[in-house]
């Protein structure tokens, strides 16, 4: 029994690890960091997600994606419940979701130990360090806006190849 | 219509009805910039911003209801409250763009002066309830901490950008320190509720969140060349259901279509 319920377990998690962030889509919810737990027995499979940002309107998107994913895979009813606390950080995205990212055209974010702290500077412009531009790596960028196209990112451009790109803000 | 709730009033349900309800009246408010923000970068910065703070009043909300025990839910409490049963900071129902020519308000110091008051106190709160003896308040609070932090950085940087400006921008932004400041005793003014909360150690009293507030402030004001004005003896009572002019105006905006479609869906 314990076995067979492992093997539900691992199915579900397979099965989670291609369900893709529907404002990110390279980004798996598991390399996103957001799937707390799960449990499939053969009675169903229980799943509990972190919000990334308070307001994230994908929240509600990928709790369904989930769902259907599971149960179309056989491993349902499926329940999506929410856990707030720990709270997400984008320390959790996983090595391979940073170089996903980068792929991409976003800036990973940055380790948040290093941001966040007792003594975080009341000021972005006082605080940011230039980040590495993910299509050619120079340093020489700069950030355009705080807040970017969705909640988790901030917009940068680029002075040596000239291309704006997306950054994950750290927190 | 909808016949409007009434929510009751144990003091628990209050202390996160006015932390719930300043998010969301500050998210409306915000949210009125939508497509008429001065410069791109700074539409999208209000309403995402608008977005995270609806993010945390939704959870407040829900917590709020179910201390509150009648079996509500956040959009019940969001759509059919009347005006005196809101308890945000007065503050944050204050115009902040101009809805006609006769109308106050319109001036972008205006939203970023607003901006960084309350997201330095909201961080404040946010803090004080991480240790709350609620856990689920103590959950939603570690959240939205890391984004009134980073809303307070925006909001920050731009009243540097303003004060330590030209001459104008530092006037216009004078200007709306002069109007903010007499809201601002609010957030500091202790009642029974916060008495409550704090003997049930649900969270920090107002009054205690003062000197931290007041150090950051501070700091930001020296950079942007504002000194920190002498407090307003005047109190606005928004905390305790008592509103200002502009308040049922902006329920009226917020709550017509649930008035007129009852439990409406997208």
């Amino acid at each position: 029994m314990t076995s067979l319920l492992t093997t539900r377990t691992e199915r579900a998690w397979a099965v989670l690890a291609q369900v893709l962030d529907p404002e990110v889509p390279v980004l798996s919810v598991c390399e996103l960091g957001i799937v707390r737990e799960v449990v499939s027995t053969d009675l169903g499979t229980e799943v509990a997600l972190t919000p990334t940002y308070s307001g994230c309107p994908a929240t509600e998107v990928i709790a369904d994606s989930v769902k259907q994913a599971l149960d179309a895979a056989g491993l349902g009813p499926t329940r999506v419940t929410h856990r707030l606390a720990p709270a997400w950080t984008t320390d959790w995205i996983s090595a391979e979701g940073r170089r996903k990212l980068r792929e991409y055209g976003i800036a990973p974010p940055s380790g948040v130990g290093a941001v966040v702290g007792d003594a975080v500077p009341i000021r972005i412009v006082k605080r940011e360090a230039p980040l590495a531009c993910p299509r050619c790596d120079s340093r020489d960028t700069e950030r355009l806006s705080a807040f970017g196209a969705t909640a988790c990112k901030a917009l940068w451009r680029c002075r040596a190849c000239r291309e704006p790109f997306e950054h994950f803000k750290p927190i | 219509m909808v016949e409007s709730l009434t929510i009751n009033a144990t003091p628990a349900a209050r202390y996160v009805l006015r932390l719930a309800d300043t998010c969301l009246i500050h998210a409306q408010r915000l949210a009125e910039w939508c497509g008429h923000g001065p410069v791109l970068e700074e539409d999208i910065a209000l309403t995402n911003m608008a977005l995270d703070l609806l993010g945390q009043s939704r959870a407040l909300l829900t917590h709020a209801a179910a201390l509150d025990g009648q079996g509500l839910d956040e959009d019940q409490l969001a759509f059919l409250r009347d005006e005196g049963q809101f308890f945000n900071l007065t503050l944050a129902e204050q115009p902040l763009r101009r809805s006609s020519a006769h109308a106050p308000g319109g001036d972008f110091a205006d939203t970023v002066l607003r901006n960084f008051l309350l997201a330095t106190w909201l961080k404040a709160v946010w803090q004080g309830l991480a240790t709350s003896a609620d856990l689920t308040l103590a959950a939603i609070a570690a959240k939205a901490l890391k984004e009134a932090r980073y809303h307070q950085q925006h909001a920050a940087d731009w009243v540097v950008r303003l004060g330590d400006g030209t001459d104008e921008s530092a006037r216009r932004l004078r200007a709306s320190l002069d109007s903010a400041w007499p809201y601002v005793s609010e957030f500091f003014t202790d009642d029974e509720v916060d008495n409550a909360a704090v003997a049930t150690r649900l969270g920090p009293a107002r009054g205690s969140l003062r000197e931290a507030w007041l150090a950051e402030v501070g700091a930001v004001f020296a950079d942007a060349r504002l000194s920190v004005p002498k407090w307003s003896r005047y109190i606005a009572t928004g905390t305790r259901g008592v509103h200002s002019e502009h308040m049922g105006f902006i329920l009226a905006e917020m709550q017509s279509l649930q008035r007129r479609f009852p439990g409406g869906r997208w």
